[in-house]
């Protein structure tokens, strides 16, 4: 008994994280039907990636796996898998959720840490060159307003993100 | 009048300034007013999402703001933008506890999300503000000549439930908006299948891939040019055309315009002033057509 006690343990011990998570939700109601994975347009082109194996992977607790892995990174986010679920699993928040837990573990394609400075240094993921923004009057366009760039940053330290860009800025 | 706090977004005013001036200049014709506000930030889409959920709606809810004190609603010209806007503000509006979970990270911001604004991609502003029919009586250069292919993209249509701006299955938005300018929407193969845009920069082959199967599909449908509704669609069916030259030696020469492209021509707009020198893909074919 005590035996069994354990090995449940052992199967929730990742679902419960991911659930407890914004985005995490509704994983447990995967029934694993396949719906996801044969409305995917990345998993018909690349067998690496699968929906339905990555929520079954979480769910028997394989953590692992499933963030160090690059199959969690491939996923389009065209939210078909979502829309088709028969059972509600908000399949696309789900991976974000798996991929929030695989960057808080430095588990990211590069390109996300850019992303992350750029937000922190910016205000924006892409900067505006100053040849653009001189040729706005040529198109007819009106000045830039300014970026709120410092109500992101107090956003982002408010939910301690903003250490961590800074730790990436520096790599 | 009908006035609304414009969201621009990043890649819009970093790369794609046909996009903004058609759509500045078509909605000022048909009456629209676009009011730009002060301290808007990042929209915070999927990268975002990505690397954190809570902060990504708690920026989303933050821009929000800035249109609830401004007491307008907000109109997106970004599929990616219309997502993160919209899902943000119908689930803190229908979950009062994430909505006091997203306020006490924004009262460091001193900002406070009512829940007062609705968040609409562009092409609601023309349907339900303007009408298809009002378009119709609008346009002076008709597309008679123009076949369409038209590519709704993701963002702007799923999740359905939070977004509500069509049938996710089965949208006809584009279709209706092409038509009232008279050119025709032609029907082609996986159409509502996602350009790959995402994928670009984390894996450049698979999204390659994808935005290759819409080129073929809308080429042989016989298509004249595929019109987009969102700037990171545009980049990977234009820019991805000369990628798939250079790297795979296959050539599509297919031009691609944003919807408000296509308006803005047909409302009469001078060529000249929508900053067309952005495509990369030349699009005099369609320029032919229209003048």
């Amino acid at each position: 008994m005590k035996h069994g006690k354990e090995e449940k343990t052992t199967v929730l011990s990742f679902s419960n994280p991911v659930k407890s998570r914004l985005g995490g939700e509704t994983i447990t109601r995967c029934y694993q039907c396949g719906t996801c994975a044969s409305s995917c347009p990345v998993a018909k082109i690349n067998p690496q990636f699968n929906p339905r194996e990555i929520i079954k992977l979480s769910l028997l607790g394989e953590e692992a796996e499933v963030i160090s892995s690059d199959a969690v990174w491939l996923c389009c986010s065209c939210y078909n898998c979502q829309e088709r679920c028969p059972q509600k699993v908000e399949i696309a928040d789900v991976i974000y959720a798996l991929r929030n837990i695989a960057f808080e573990e430095q588990h990211s394609p590069d390109i996300y840490l850019e992303f992350a400075s750029a937000l922190m240094n910016n205000g924006r993921l892409i900067p505006i060159s100053k040849f653009l923004e001189k040729k706005r009057p040529d198109y007819g366009l009106p000045p830039l307003q300014p970026t709120g760039v410092e109500a992101l940053k107090k956003i982002l330290s408010a939910i301690g993100l903003g250490g961590q860009s800074q730790k990436e800025e520096a790599k | 009048m009908t006035s609304y706090a414009l969201f621009l977004g990043c890649t819009i005013p970093a790369r794609q300034p046909n996009y903004e001036s058609s759509v500045r200049k078509s909605l000022s014709k048909l009456g629209v007013e676009l009011v730009d506000l002060p301290n808007m930030t990042c929209c915070a889409p999927p990268p975002i999402e990505s690397i954190n959920l809570e902060s990504s709606m708690s920026i989303a809810a933050y821009n929000i703001c800035l249109a609830e004190e401004a007491n307008l609603d907000l109109v997106t010209l970004c599929s990616g933008c219309f997502q993160s806007l919209a899902k943000t503000n119908a689930m803190l509006k229908a979950d009062k506890h994430l909505k006091a979970k997203i306020n006490s990270i924004l009262s460091h911001t001193g900002k406070k999300f009512e829940g007062s604004k609705e968040v609409k991609h562009y092409l609601q502003v023309l349907v339900d503000d303007i009408s298809i029919k009002r378009i119709r009586q609008s346009i002076s250069k008709p597309l008679h000549n123009l076949k369409v292919a038209a590519f709704y993209g993701c963002h702007a249509l799923r999740p359905s439930e939070l977004l509500k701006l069509d049938d996710p299955e089965n949208p006809r938005i584009l279709d209706d908006l092409i038509e009232a300018l008279g050119a025709k929407s032609v029907e082609y193969q996986n159409k509502l299948k996602c350009c790959g845009g995402l994928l670009r920069g984390v894996s450049d082959e698979l999204a390659l891939d994808l935005a290759r199967e819409k080129l073929v599909n809308t080429s042989k449908a016989g298509a004249d040019c595929i019109t987009t509704l969102c700037p990171f669609c545009f980049i990977a069916l234009d820019i991805g055309q000369i990628q798939l030259r250079s790297k795979l030696n296959e050539t599509y020469d297919m031009p691609v315009l944003h919807y408000s492209e296509l308006l803005a021509l047909s409302l009469g707009i001078d060529p000249e002033e929508l900053a067309l020198d952005t495509h990369k893909i030349k699009i005099d074919k369609v320029i032919r057509k229209v003048t």
